[in-house]
C-alpha cells in the first residue's frame, strides 16, 4: 500500500522541517519526505493549504474501559481520538478494576488489541486500587507493559509512600505522573475559590490545594533522583514552582489542558456542569500564566484530560455532578484558536507541545515524520470553522463545555500506522 | 414596565426596575391581608406546588398563605415521602409536576443552583425559595420591602448585614437587591464568615460591629448556619455574641431609630439578645407579615408573565 500526501505544509519540529513538501508512505512507514515526489501511489491526498504534522500524542485520556463502558470504551474513545487527530493516547488507570496489577493490564491490553483505532498506551496505578494505602508491584506492572504510573483522579497523600513509589519507579525505569491535589485543602470544593464561587454559592477549591502538592512532588522526585511529570497544571503558582525547579535542574515535566488556557471561572455563568472540572477552571491571571508557561517552555505538553461522563452524571445539581469534560475532539481546534491565532506559539511550537514532547516524556518513537518512522500523521485545515454540536461528537459521552461554540481548525485526515483511520 | 420572566431565581439576575416592580406590586397586595375576607381571585385556577427539599416551616407556610390569598390551589410535596427518596432526579420530579399541569413550582433546595437548573429544564414557572448558599430572593425582597416601608426609601441608606455571610443565601440576595437599589451595604462578621471576593459586589467589609452600627440606618442580623457546613471553622458561640451580638448596650450607641431585622429563626443569645429581638427597633414580625405581600407579588408576576421565554436569567433570550 502506497500513500502519497502532496503539497501540504509539513511541520516536523523534531527534524526542524517546516516547508511545503510531499510525504510518501510505504508499508505503513514514512519512506520519503521531499518536494514534488513523483510516484505511482494507490492513494494520493491533496494537502494543499493544509498542515501536515505528526499525529497528536495525548498523554491524559480516560477511556473508562473496563468498568464504565456506559461512559466510554476503547472503541469509542479511540474513534474520538482519531477524529481529533490523536494517534496515541495514554489511558489513565482509574478504571474498574484499576490498572494496579499485570492481570488487569493484560485484560485491558486484550481489549485494546481488539478494538483500538489508534495507539493506546496503558498507565498503571501507583497504589493498589488507587486507595493510597499500599504500593502496586511497580516492576511487575512495568513488565506487563505500562508506560507510566499515576493514581490520577487522586493524589498520593502519604509523603513516604510517594517517595517509595518514585524510588521504585526509578528502578523500574517508568515515569510517574502526579495528579496534584491536597484533598485536605480542596475538600468538598467544586469550582475555583473566588468571586464566582461566592456569587454562585458553591464551595471553592484554592490554588494552594494544587501548587502545594506540585511543590511536594517535585521535592520528592529530587530526593528520589528521578523524573516526575505533573498532570493538568491549572494555576499560576504551579507554573512558577515548575519553572523554578527546571531552572534548578530537577527532572520535572508537565502538561496543561486546553480548557485551562481557553476557559476561566467566569465562564461558569449558570451552573453549567460541563464546566465542573478538577482542577477547576481558574482566573484570567492563571490563563495568562499558563500561556506564558507554554511559550517559555515551562509547560512541555498539552493533553486533553478527556473525562467522559454520562448525561445522568452531569444533568443534576452542580454539587452532585461528576468532575470532568471530554476533550479529544476539540483540543486541537482550541489550541489553534488560543495559541496560534493569539500568537502565543508558532505552528512548530504547538506540534512540539502536542506530539514531540509527549513522545519524549513517555519515551516512545512517535511524534516525528522521519524516514522509517511509523506513519502517524494528521492533515489539518487550520482555517476551517465548525460548530461543535452534540450530534457530531463521536465519544460516547457528550460532556463538552464547548458545545454550541464555533471552533476553528478541522482535522481532515488522521493516518495511524500508515492507514487512514479518520477522514472528514 | 411589564414583567417578562417566568421564573424568580435570584436578585442578581434582576434589574433595578424589575425589583421595584415587585415591591410596588407587593404594596398593592399588602392590603388584601387586612381584609375580612383575605382573598383575591388573581390566580384562581392556577396551581402552585411547594417542593421543599429542606425542612422549612416559615417560608413554606408564607408561600402557601400567599398563594391561597391569590386563590391559587396549593400542593405541598414533602420530599421525605416522595419518589425523591427512591432516587428520582430533580429534573424528572419537575417534569412530572409540569405534566400534572401545575403552573408554579416553589422550590427550596439544599444545593446551590438547583432552582436555575430546574427553571432551565421546565416551561412552567420556578420560584426559588432558597437554594444552598446561593440566593433566597423573596426573603431579600421582603427585607427590602420592610425597610422601604419603615424608612421611606432605599437609595442612600446605610445597611449593615451582620453574621454568617459565607453560608447565607439571604445575605447574597440582600447584597444584590440593596446595591441595585442604591443602598450602601456594609458586611460585618469574623473574617472566616466573609466569603472570598464579595467586595466585588460593591459592599464594604468591617469586623467592628460598634463602628458599623454607629452609621447604620438598618441592620440585618443573620443566623449562624451551623448546619450548612460541617467541619467549617465557625466562631465559638459565646465569643461570637461578645464580639458581634446585637445587644441593647450596642444599640444605645447606634442611631435612635435604627431598624433591626432578622430573617429568622433567631438563635437568641447567639447573634442577637432577646431584648433586642423583642425591642422597639425590631421589625422581625413585620417582616413575616410583609413576606406574604411580597410572595403574592412574585407568584402573581411569574404566573402572568407576558413573555415566558425571557424568564431565564442573564440575557439568554
Amino acid at each position: 500500500m502506497i500513500l502519497l500526501i502532496k503539497n501540504g505544509r509539513v511541520i516536523d519540529p523534531a527534524n526542524k522541517i517546516d516547508a511545503v513538501m510531499d510525504i510518501l508512505i510505504e508499508d505503513n512507514k514514512i519512506s520519503k519526505v521531499a518536494k514534488n515526489i513523483q510516484v505511482k501511489a494507490e492513494t494520493i491526498i491533496d494537502a494543499e493549504n493544509k498542515i501536515v504534522a505528526p499525529g497528536i500524542i495525548d498523554m491524559h485520556v480516560h477511556l473508562r474501559e473496563p468498568g464504565r463502558e456506559d461512559k466510554e470504551t476503547v472503541a469509542s474513545g479511540t474513534a474520538a481520538a482519531a477524529k481529533g487527530g490523536v494517534t496515541t493516547v495514554l489511558a489513565m488507570p482509574n478504571t474498574q478494576p484499576a490498572m494496579d496489577c499485570p492481570k488487569s493490564v493484560e485484560l485491558l491490553q486484550k481489549i485494546i488489541d481488539k478494538d483500538a483505532k489508534v495507539n493506546v498506551l496503558v498507565c498503571g496505578a501507583i497504589t493498589k486500587g488507587r486507595l493510597d494505602q499500599e504500593l502496586t508491584d511497580i516492576l511487575a506492572l512495568k513488565k506487563s507493559g505500562v508506560y507510566a504510573l499515576s493514581d490520577d483522579g487522586a493524589s498520593v497523600d502519604n509523603d513516604d509512600l510517594m517517595l517509595e513509589a518514585l524510588k521504585k519507579a526509578k528502578q523500574a525505569r517508568v515515569l510517574v505522573i502526579c495528579h496534584c491535589e491536597d484533598k485536605k485543602l480542596s475538600g468538598k470544593g467544586v469550582i475555583n475559590s473566588g468571586f464566582n464561587s461566592t456569587r454562585l454559592g458553591l464551595r471553592g477549591i484554592s490554588n494552594e490545594s494544587e501548587y502545594k502538592r506540585v511543590k511536594r512532588d517535585i521535592e520528592l522526585a529530587e530526593k528520589a533522583g528521578t523524573c516526575v511529570h505533573i498532570a493538568h497544571v491549572s494555576c499560576h503558582e504551579s507554573v512558577e514552582i515548575i519553572a523554578k525547579a527546571k531552572k534548578k535542574g530537577i527532572k520535572v515535566t508537565c502538561e496543561t489542558a486546553p480548557h485551562y488556557f481557553a476557559l476561566s471561572e467566569d465562564d461558569i455563568v449558570d451552573y453549567d456542569t460541563n464546566m465542573k472540572i478538577n482542577p477547576p477552571l481558574r482566573t484570567k491571571e492563571d490563563i495568562a500564566a499558563i500561556k506564558a508557561g507554554l511559550k517559555d517552555g515551562t509547560i512541555d505538553a498539552i493533553a486533553s484530560d478527556h473525562a467522559p461522563h454520562t448525561e445522568n452524571e452531569k444533568d443534576i445539581e452542580f454539587d452532585r455532578a461528576e468532575f470532568g469534560k471530554i476533550g479529544l475532539e476539540s483540543g486541537l481546534a482550541i489550541s489553534i484558536m488560543e495559541l496560534i491565532d493569539k500568537k502565543i506559539l508558532s505552528w512548530p511550537e504547538l506540534i512540539e507541545k502536542l506530539a514531540v514532547n509527549p513522545a519524549r516524556i513517555l519515551g516512545i518513537d512517535s511524534g516525528v515524520l522521519s524516514i522509517g518512522a511509523a506513519a502517524d500523521i494528521i492533515i489539518v485545515d487550520a482555517d476551517k470553522k465548525f460548530v461543535l454540536d452534540k450530534k457530531s461528537i463521536v465519544s460516547k459521552s457528550k460532556n463538552s463545555p464547548f458545545i454550541g461554540r464555533t471552533l476553528k481548525g478541522t482535522v481532515e485526515y488522521t493516518i495511524f500506522n500508515g492507514k487512514v483511520v479518520y477522514k472528514k | 414596565m411589564i414583567w417578562t420572566r417566568k421564573d424568580l431565581l435570584g436578585l442578581e439576575y434582576l434589574t433595578q426596575e424589575e425589583i421595584e416592580l415587585i415591591l410596588d406590586t407587593a404594596e398593592s397586595f399588602k392590603e388584601v391581608s387586612t381584609r375580612e375576607i383575605k382573598k383575591v381571585p388573581a390566580l384562581r385556577g392556577k396551581t402552585a406546588v411547594n417542593l421543599f427539599y429542606e425542612p422549612s416551616t416559615r417560608t413554606r407556610v408564607s408561600f402557601e398563605v400567599a398563594a391561597k390569598r391569590l386563590s391559587a390551589d396549593v400542593i405541598n410535596i414533602a420530599t421525605e415521602t416522595s419518589s425523591v427518596r427512591k432516587g428520582e432526579t430533580l429534573i424528572d420530579t419537575g417534569k412530572n409536576i409540569q405534566a400534572l399541569k401545575a403552573d408554579i413550582i416553589i422550590m427550596r433546595h439544599n444545593y446551590s443552583g438547583a432552582a436555575n437548573m430546574l427553571a432551565r429544564a421546565l416551561d412552567i414557572s420556578v420560584v426559588n425559595a432558597g437554594d444552598g448558599w446561593h440566593e433566597h430572593p423573596t426573603q431579600a425582597l421582603l427585607d427590602i420591602f420592610t425597610l422601604k416601608e419603615k424608612l421611606g426609601k432605599i437609595k442612600g441608606l446605610n445597611v449593615a448585614i451582620v453574621g454568617d455571610i459565607a453560608h447565607s443565601r439571604v445575605a447574597r440576595s440582600n447584597i444584590w437587591g440593596l446595591t441595585k437599589l442604591g443602598a450602601n451595604v456594609t458586611l460585618c462578621a469574623p473574617e472566616v464568615l466573609i466569603p472570598v471576593g464579595i467586595e466585588l459586589t460593591g459592599v464594604k467589609i468591617s469586623s467592628n460591629i460598634d463602628e458599623v452600627l454607629k452609621k447604620a440606618d438598618a441592620v440585618n442580623v443573620l443566623r449562624m448556619q451551623f448546619e450548612r457546613d460541617e467541619g467549617a471553622a465557625f466562631p465559638e458561640q459565646l465569643d461570637y455574641f461578645k464580639k458581634f451580638g446585637i445587644t441593647e448596650e450596642r444599640l444605645a450607641k447606634a442611631k435612635k431609630d435604627i431598624v433591626v431585622m432578622h430573617p429568622g429563626p433567631i438563635n437568641r443569645g447567639v447573634e442577637m439578645s432577646s431584648e433586642v429581638a423583642d425591642g422597639a427597633n425590631s421589625v422581625i414580625l413585620e417582616q413575616v407579615t410583609n413576606g406574604i405581600a411580597v410572595r403574592m407579588a412574585v407568584l402573581f408576576l411569574v404566573a402572568t408573565a407576558k413573555e415566558s421565554k425571557t424568564g431565564f436569567p442573564l440575557s439568554r433570550e
